[in-house]
C-alpha cells in the first residue's frame, strides 16, 4: 500500500505548497501569516478582499481545472491505447470555443458564456462519437480520426469566427481561446466533479490497467470492454467539459501530466489517475501564479504558460525516452 | 472440472462457405492441437471458443451453459487464452503483466493480496522469467515476451487453456518445456486446446488432433487416428517422410 500512498502523500503537500504560493505571490503581495489571520476571520477589509473573493477562488479554480484535464487526458490516453492523445484529442474543446466564441459575439457575458461552451463541447462531444460510431463498430484509430478531422472542422469555424468579429471583441476572445481563469468564479461545481471522479476511477482502476493491453486481453481476463469503454469516454468528456467551461481551453497539461507521472510512477492506473488530479492542480496553480505575476499587475493567459512549460518539456520527454 | 462444448459450431471465417460445423467436446485431461495451414481459421477459432467472437452459427458451450449467455468475468475464471499476438500499448512490467491473470478473481475494490502476488511470481519461475520480474515487457526479446503470456494464463490459472501457437518464438529446450508445462496442467484436470504449426509435438504431446482445412472442412479425434500421412499431405499441400521415434511418428517434409 506504500507504493500507492507515499506518491500520493508527497503530491498532497506540494498541492498545498502551491496552494500557498498562489494566494500569498501576486501583483499585491501577502504573508503566509496574514493569509492565516484572514482565514480564522481576522485581517484588514483590502486583505479579506483580495484574499476570499480573488486570490482563493482563482486558485480553487486552478486546482480544479488542471486536475481534471489531467484525469481526462490520462483517460482518453487508455481508451484510445494511445499514450499522445489529450482530452482535446476528440474535437471537444473546439466545440466548446465555438459555444463560447458564439456567446460573446451575441454580446452576452458570465455565465451565458461558460453555459454555451459547455452545450458546444456536448455537442462536440455526441457528434463524435456518433459518426465514430457509424455502422456499429468503432476502434480506438476510428475514434481519433474521427475527432481529428472534426476538431479540423471547428478551428475553421473559429478563424472564420475571429475574422468576422468586431475589433473590440477580439482581445476577450483570444484570452478565452488561450484559457484564463480571470473569469473563472467559484469553481465549486468543478471541484465537486473532480473529487467524484477520483471516487470513480479508483474501483474502475484495476479494469482500465486491464484494458490498457488492448481490447481482446482485456476480454480475455473478464473486463466487459464496451460497457467499460462508454464509461471512460463520458467521463473523460464530462470532465473535460467542465475544465474547459470553467477556463476556457488550456492546453498541455492533460498531455503532460499523465506522461510524466507514468514516466516516474509507472503505468497503473489506481496511482496514475489520483496523481493525475493532484499534479495537474499544482501545475495550473503554479502556471497561473506565472502569469499574474510576470508582467504585474498585467496578467497573461494562464493557457500561454502551461504551453511554453508544456512544449519544451513534453519534447525533451520524447527525446529522451528514446 | 469445467468441460468446453461446441454445438454444431460453424466459425465466422469472412468469405468462406460453412464448411463442417464442429461437435466436439473438451475433456478434463485431454491435449487437443489443432493443425492446419495459414489461414484456415486457427486463430479465429480460438477466439470464437473464447467468446471473444461471434459464430457464423452454432454454440460453444462453457459447463453446458452458452458462452454468449454468461458473464466475461465467469468466462475468464474457467477459460484463459494466451494470445497469438499481443497489442503493448503502455509500458508495463513482466510482474505487472503475469498479476493481470488475477484480475477476474478480486473484486473492484480488492487490491492484489500477497497470494496473488506469490502465484504470479510462482509462475514466473515456472517459465524461466522469474529474473526478469523488474523489466518491462517491451524490452524482452519475442520468445521471452511469449513465456510471460504463458505465465500470465498460469497465474491465471483456468479449467481449460486455450493457446493459440504457445511454442510461437520459442527456443527448443523452451517448446519442449512449455509443452511439458501443458501436460502437466492436463495431468491437474485441465484441458488444453492449442494451435500447433509442428506436427512432431502435436504427435508427441497431443492425445486429440483437430485438422482444419482452407475450405473449412474439418475432422477430430485422437491423435492416432488423425496424424495419418495422407491427411497431413493433402491438409498442407506437401509431400512428407514420415519414420518412428520413442514410439511417436515423425514427420519430415520432404523437397
Amino acid at each position: 500500500m506504500g507504493r500507492y500512498w507515499l506518491p500520493l502523500m508527497l503530491l498532497a503537500l506540494a498541492a498545498l505548497a502551491a496552494f500557498l504560493l498562489s494566494v500569498t505571490v501576486g501583483s499585491a503581495s501577502v504573508g503566509v501569516a496574514d493569509v492565516w489571520a484572514v482565514l480564522t476571520g481576522e485581517g484588514t477589509q483590502l486583505q479579506r478582499t483580495l484574499i476570499l473573493e480573488l486570490r482563493v477562488p482563482r486558485t480553487l479554480a486552478a486546482l480544479a481545472t488542471g486536475g481534471l484535464l489531467a484525469v481526462a487526458g490520462a483517460l482518453m490516453q487508455v481508451l484510445l491505447r494511445n499514450p499522445l492523445a489529450d482530452p482535446y484529442v476528440l474535437g471537444l474543446s473546439g466545440g466548446a470555443a465555438v459555444g463560447a466564441l458564439l456567446a460573446m459575439l451575441a454580446g452576452v457575458g458570465g455565465l451565458m458564456v461558460s453555459g454555451s461552451a459547455f452545450a458546444g463541447a456536448m455537442v462536440a462531444t455526441l457528434l463524435v462519437f456518433g459518426l465514430a460510431h457509424g455502422t456499429g463498430s468503432w476502434t480506438p484509430s476510428r475514434l481519433l480520426l474521427t475527432g481529428v478531422v472534426v476538431a479540423a472542422g471547428w478551428g475553421a469555424v473559429i478563424t472564420l469566427m475571429l475574422a468576422i468579429s468586431p475589433a473590440e471583441r477580439l482581445p476577450g476572445m483570444l484570452y478565452w481561446l488561450m484559457g484564463d481563469l480571470s473569469y473563472a468564479g467559484t469553481p465549486s461545481l468543478a471541484l465537486v466533479l473532480l473529487a467524484l471522479a477520483c471516487l470513480l476511477v479508483v474501483p474502475l482502476g484495476r479494469s482500465l490497467n486491464v484494458l490498457a493491453r488492448g481490447p481482446l486481453q482485456a476480454a480475455a481476463l473478464g473486463v466487459a470492454v464496451r460497457p467499460l469503454e462508454w464509461t471512460v469516454y463520458v467521463v473523460a468528456s464530462l470532465l473535460t467539459a467542465v475544465a474547459v467551461t470553467t477556463a476556457g481551453s488550456i492546453g498541455f497539461v492533460g498531455l503532460v501530466v499523465p506522461h510524466m507521472l507514468r514516466l516516474v510512477l509507472g503505468n497503473d492506473q489506481r496511482l496514475i489517475l489520483p496523481a493525475c488530479a493532484l499534479a495537474g492542480g499544482i501545475l495550473l496553480m503554479l502556471a497561473d501564479t506565472l502569469a499574474r505575476t510576470i508582467i504585474a499587475p498585467e496578467q497573461l493567459p494562464v493557457g500561454v504558460i502551461t504551453a511554453l512549460l508544456g512544449v519544451p518539456t513534453f519534447l525533451l520527454l520524447l527525446y529522451r525516452s528514446r | 472440472m469445467s468441460q468446453l462444448r461446441t454445438a454444431d459450431l460453424i466459425i465466422d471465417v469472412p468469405d468462406r462457405a460453412d464448411g463442417r460445423a464442429l461437435s466436439l467436446q473438451v475433456e478434463p485431461g485431454q491435449i487437443w492441437g489443432v493443425l492446419g495451414p495459414n489461414g484456415a481459421g486457427k486463430t479465429t477459432l480460438m477466439h470464437t471458443l473464447a467468446g471473444l467472437r461471434a459464430p457464423r452459427s452454432g454454440a460453444v458451450l462453457l459447463d453446458d451453459q452458452p458462452l454468449a449467455e454468461q458473464k466475461r468475468r465467469t468466462i475468464a475464471r474457467h477459460l484463459g487464452l494466451v494470445f497469438q499476438e499481443r497489442q503493448d500499448g503502455f509500458p508495463a512490467t513482466v510482474l505487472e503483466t503475469a498479476l493481470i491473470g488475477r484480475h477476474p478473481f478480486l473484486s473492484s475494490w480488492q487490491m492484489e493480496s500477497a497470494d496473488d502476488l506469490k502465484l504470479a511470481q510462482q509462475a514466473l519461475s515456472r517459465l524461466d522469467v522469474a529474473h526478469l520480474a523488474s523489466r518491462l515487457v517491451s524490452t524482452l526479446s519475442g520468445g521471452e515476451r511469449q513465456r510471460v503470456a504463458i505465465a500470465t494464463v498460469l497465474t491465471q490459472s483456468p479449467a481449460i487453456w486455450l493457446a493459440d501457437e504457445p511454442t510461437n518464438h520459442l527456443d527448443l529446450h523452451h517448446q519442449i518445456a512449455v509443452m511439458e508445462l501443458l501436460t502437466e496442467e492436463a495431468g491437474h484436470g485441465k484441458a488444453v486446446f492449442m494451435c500447433l504449426h509442428d506436427l512432431n509435438l502435436a504427435a508427441r504431446w497431443c492425445s486429440h488432433v483437430l485438422l482444419l482445412y482452407p475450405d473449412g472442412e474439418a475432422c477430430w479425434g485422437p491423435v492416432e487416428r488423425m496424424l495419418v500421412p495422407d491427411a497431413l499431405e493433402r491438409l498442407y499441400g506437401q509431400r512428407l517422410a514420415t519414420t518412428e521415434l520413442d514410439g511417436a511418428p515423425v514427420f519430415v517434409p520432404v523437397r
